[in-house]
């Protein structure tokens, strides 16, 4: 019983960080009908630019503030600089231009920092509260589900309470309408890449000091499960991308507690074949969720 | 999409096209592979051990970067997981080798387990479309190690196994005969292929990648036309991967990580989408860069810019590549084909 | 038509000159042997620079190359200079099968030195030995590179996996009587052989995990070892992975006697990886056959601290330095012993004949019937942040001999610091 509960508390602070990686594809996908392969690569980017300033200051705030920063940067500057002047009308340009994006990425960085793994700091301590014995949350865990919970209020807001969120939503979804009552479609479309890669990167932060350390390729295999949990929430929802990810996150949890962690990635695999070949739209794709 | 790709791309050979025609475009293929076997003998005599060494490396390479030539460029599917498949063809090598010490038998065990594989991810394939397919191979990609490590019994986990190899019959040096066997690998598949898009099923291929719609009004049968394609690429993957197990005498996970079939992808666009030459020129590509890069990172004494020097080229050159050319991946494929035919 | 031959020819020219050759420069010497001349020997290695891996193990190399710069500016041995080619392999044995050949066949390296890592040494073993290349004091623990008779020319350098093991075992028998031991380790030789050597001194262990470097999440691993009640935890861990467990373990408020295997246990490494957490590692038990890079007193470790200074930068000085010198001082010993006139053979016979002493508290092990390296292993402690040596050395065998306290004393270095013939 013990370890369930433990399992449940870490997969479920593991998901949070899946669902707010998530929430970051669905974003764009909804803004541009592109799942940016990038995403991976430009969050490691901002974590990196954190680690630069945290090192040099000794904040790590200061380099929190920087991450996201860096990550609002990327996004326009990939969405202006690349994307804006991909050819749309296959759905594999986007995909290999973003693949291109994560070589450029992956190799600047090891040009800049070395291949090396460096220890990132984390805000708060990892050490869990004990309750009768039993290992159940750390400080830092409440502080992940703290932060994506934020991101999905303000998210949650700025879509449905803004004028900005509404402009957006609108850009995307009827592009010309929008542009003949003076959207500026393209601006939104920018506004989008920016929330995203920004969201994406609050993820990063979070995600890459539960691992071995930062590295070019730290986000290579959360992206695989975060894509994972957007396909499973079906990538037009955001609350399919939240709950996707939980969803995985968990079944990470268990599956590496009670059978094995190396047969976890399998399990990922599998769910994303059953979801694909079951529901392609994923579980929350119900036709209010594809028109909203 | 726009309607003269169409008529490029389902363009039959009109009806009346003579009888010699039809046998010349066939003959065409053997007669190119026929002279690519000759130039490599040659090159296999005169070349320095090592030069050798990565002419055979070209040869294994391009068993790949052809069949996912056809898959990509032709049929409009993408695959990230071909490194996976690599992998899969190069660890049925190695355990047949190891059980058998046959070369032929594990070459055909490699081929068989591989065409069941990318069946299995083919079928999987043919109902997805764009991002999800390449999310789906991505996590192929991603699972390699996984696998390696839950069956360790068998597959010994991130260490590998190390494949037992009879020396070189005669006195023939280790390098020559590595050329021999991996162009010959390469030449096969490069004509296998060539023969096959050549024909019927060639142009089924491009009818499906240009408008689904329209093929299944013709008659092709999408689905089928799909996975077909999927194992053809499949076993050109697992030839290579076997390959790849003869050149380093060993298989480990470590071999074809993610970036391996990132580089595939890039090789096959920068040589040019849906050409056979393409897949030849991204071949050598992914041997001479890294090297260059390499030679050029030392110079400079940097041990950083070695290896990622290589990753920033092939990032750029492939974000220029579909930015240039317009219409992307597809156009890439058809401006070379049209040229091609245009030029003979 | 035309076209396409004229395609496959550019292509074809563009991978003969994909880089420019360098054939020719070695092998000009009076015996034709190659990558010797009358002043200068080159030899070559491959090595984890960029990758996972690269953490720790990067500052080997330059290390070694310091040493032999330091003995260069001394005159070299026999008045040939050392040059030492350093190729990054990413850990990846495709890459070592390329570079290795480069090294070999372009590079035309007289012998190999310390090439570094189980899977990506094992698959050059076949082509080193068709090439007859002298395969020095490979830089892992692996038990492969002691077969005589299947590679005659690959010799180890580190006391392997077994031996360590049972060392470590000894240890917890003695200090820990009737504790609940238990085990993690890495899925594949390293793991298993120290494993072997753990269970044939103590026994079963109470509870035992693996792990893999492509999964960085310990979690259910600790937590498995925790449920089972283990008081010791002996590790088999690279750098990264004890750092990771030791990390993790306290997450769950985990704290058993924890003992880990000498290459992943440098005090420096481990901490840089724990970063903040770092005082985690307090008491730790590991092993190690050289001197520790923190005791100033020893005379090697000043001797080195020297060339550190004069030709590595001065570069963070930690035990990979050690290492990594006190390699290039064993190849430079054999040098001397194989004479003035160099060969493959030559080398060879002499590291066959041993008797070499050294920086190492262990005799190694070469001989006619053993190409194993170090023999054995002193145990530490960390204490204020520093590893110490405690108890005796002990040596013993990777089959069941008995595990024996060490007592000869230990040499200085020659007063200029490079060993005589």
């Amino acid at each position: 019983m013990s370890q369930f509960i433990y399992l449940t508390f870490d997969g479920l602070s593991r998901g949070a960080v899946y669902a707010a990686f998530a929430l970051s594809l669905v974003l764009i996908w909804r803004a541009a009908r592109i799942v940016n392969f990038a995403q991976g690569a430009m969050a490691v980017a901002a974590v990196y630019a954190a680690y630069s300033i945290t090192s040099a200051t000794g904040s790590y705030w200061l380099g929190f503030g920087v991450a996201l920063l860096a990550g609002l940067v990327l996004g326009v500057t990939v969405e202006r600089v690349v994307m804006r002047f991909v050819d749309h009308s296959s759905p594999l340009n986007g995909v290999v231009v973003a693949l291109g994006l994560v070589l450029v990425i992956q190799g600047v960085l090891g040009i800049i920092y070395g291949n090396e793994f460096r220890p990132v700091e984390t805000p708060f301590s990892r050490d869990a509260f004990e309750v009768g014995g039993v290992a159940m949350l750390s400080r830092y865990d409440l502080f992940v589900f703290a932060a994506v919970g934020a991101v999905v209020l303000v998210l949650t807001l700025l879509f449905t309470r803004t004028a900005i969120g509404l402009r957006m939503r609108a850009a995307a979804f009827a592009p010309d309408v929008s542009r003949l009552l003076g959207v500026s479609v393209g601006g939104m479309l920018t506004l989008g890449w920016a929330l995203a890669a920004a969201v994406g990167s609050l993820a990063g932060m979070l995600v890459v000091p539960t691992e071995l350390g930062l590295h070019p390729t730290a986000m290579d295999v959360v992206f695989v499960s975060a894509f994972t949990a957007a396909v499973v929430g079906g990538l037009d929802s955001p609350i399919g991308a939240v709950t996707g990810g939980l969803v995985v996150g968990l079944l990470l949890s268990y599956v590496s507690g009670y059978v094995e962690p190396t047969v976890a990635p399998m399990a990922v695999l599998l769910l994303l074949v059953v979801v694909l070949l079951g529901k392609p739209g994923g579980l929350f794709s119900s036709s209010r969720a594809r028109v909203a | 999409m726009t309607d003269m790709k169409t008529k490029v791309g389902t363009d039959p050979v009109p009806a009346s096209v003579s009888q010699k025609t039809r046998s010349g475009r066939r003959l065409a293929p053997v007669l190119i592979v026929v002279a690519g076997a000759i130039l490599i003998l040659i090159l296999s005599y005169t070349l320095p051990p090592f030069r050798n060494y990565q002419l055979a490396t070209v040869g294994a390479y391009l068993c790949v970067t052809a069949g996912l030539t056809v898959l990509t460029g032709l049929n409009g599917q993408l695959s990230l997981g071909h490194g996976a498949l690599m992998a899969t063809g190069a660890y049925a090598f190695t355990l047949a080798q190891n059980k058998w010490l046959s070369m032929p038998v594990s070459f055909v065990t490699a081929i068989v387990v591989t065409t069941l594989a990318g069946a299995v991810i083919g079928l999987a394939a043919a109902r997805l479309r764009g991002p999800y397919l390449a999310g789906l191979t991505l996590a192929v990609a991603i699972v390699v190690p996984s696998v390696t490590s839950t069956f360790d019994g068998t597959f010994n986990s991130d260490q590998g196994l190390s494949v037992m190899l009879d020396p070189p019959p005669g006195t023939i040096p280790m390098e020559r005969w590595q050329v021999w066997v991996c162009w010959a690998g390469a030449l096969l598949t490069v004509l296998t292929l060539a023969l096959l898009v050549r024909g019927r099923f060639g142009r089924q291929l491009r009818a499906v990648r240009d408008d689904e719609t329209a093929a299944k009004l013709a008659g092709i049968n999408i689905a089928r036309t799909q996975v077909l394609a999927f194992v053809v690429s499949a076993v050109g993957a697992g030839l290579s991967g076997a390959l790849f197990a003869v050149l380093a005498q060993s298989v480990s996970p470590g071999a074809f990580p993610l970036t391996l079939s990132l580089f595939l992808v890039m090789a096959i666009v920068i040589g040019g989408l849906g050409s056979l030459f393409g897949a030849l020129w991204g071949a050598v590509l992914l041997v001479a860069l890294p090297t260059f890069a390499q030679s050029i990172a030392e110079q400079t004494g940097s041990h950083r810019l070695e290896g990622n020097l290589a990753l920033v080229v092939f990032g750029v050159v492939l974000i220029v590549v579909m930015l240039a050319a317009p219409g992307g991946i597809a156009s890439t494929g058809n401006t070379l084909i049209r040229r091609f035919r245009r030029t003979r | 038509m035309k076209r396409t031959a004229t395609t496959f020819v550019a292509a074809m020219v563009l991978l003969a000159a994909g880089c420019s050759s360098s054939d020719g420069d070695g092998g000009t010497g009076g015996a034709d042997v190659p990558g010797v001349t009358d002043s200068e020997v080159v030899i070559g290695t491959h090595m984890p620079l960029t990758g996972p891996a690269a953490a720790g193990y990067a500052s080997i190399s330059p290390a070694t190359k310091a040493y032999f710069d330091f003995v260069n500016a001394n005159g070299g041995v026999h008045g040939r200079k050392i040059t030492y080619k350093v190729k990054d392999d990413g850990y990846n044995p495709a890459n070592t099968q390329q570079v290795v050949r480069e090294l070999v066949l372009q590079d035309k390296v007289f012998a190999l030195i310390n090439g570094l890592g189980t899977p990506t040494h094992t698959g050059v073993l076949d082509f080193l030995k068709t090439n007859r290349v002298p395969d020095l004091f490979v830089a892992s623990g692996s038990r492969s590179w002691n077969q005589p008779e299947k590679y005659p020319n690959t010799f180890g350098f580190n006391p392997d996996y077994t031996v360590e093991g049972k060392i470590l075992g000894t240890y917890v028998k003695d200090e820990h009587a009737g504790k609940k031991v238990c085990f993690l380790g890495q899925d594949d030789d390293f793991g298993r052989d120290a494993l072997v050597g753990l269970e044939q001194v103590v026994g079963a262990v109470a509870a035992k995990q693996t792990y893999v470097t492509s999964n960085p999440n310990v979690g259910p691993q600790m937590g498995a070892l925790k449920g089972a009640g283990c008081e010791v935890v002996v590790l088999a861990t690279i750098p990264g992975f004890t750092a990771l467990s030791i990390g993790t373990a306290a997450k769950i408020a985990f704290k058993p006697q924890f003992v880990v295997s000498n290459v992943g246990a440098d005090p420096t490494t481990v901490g840089k990886a724990l970063g903040a957490a770092a005082p985690l590692m307090e008491g730790l038990v590991a092993a190690n056959y050289l001197p520790l890079s923190t005791d100033e007193a020893n005379p090697w470790i000043q001797l080195f601290k020297k060339v550190n200074t004069e030709h590595n930068g001065g570069a963070e000085f930690d035990n990979n330095v050690v290492y990594g010198m006190s390699v290039a001082y064993l190849f430079v010993q054999s040098l001397q012993a194989a004479g003035k006139d160099l060969t493959r053979d030559g080398i060879v016979e002499a590291v066959k004949k041993n008797g070499f002493q050294g920086p190492g508290l262990v005799p190694l092990r070469f001989s006619a019937t053993d190409h194993a390296g170090y023999g054995g292993t002193q145990l530490t402690r960390i204490e204020g942040g520093k590893a110490v040596f405690f108890g005796s050395a002990y040596t013993t065998d990777d089959k069941d001999g008995p595990v024996a306290p060490h007592t000869a004393t230990a040499v200085t270095p020659p007063s200029n610091g490079v060993p005589a013939a």
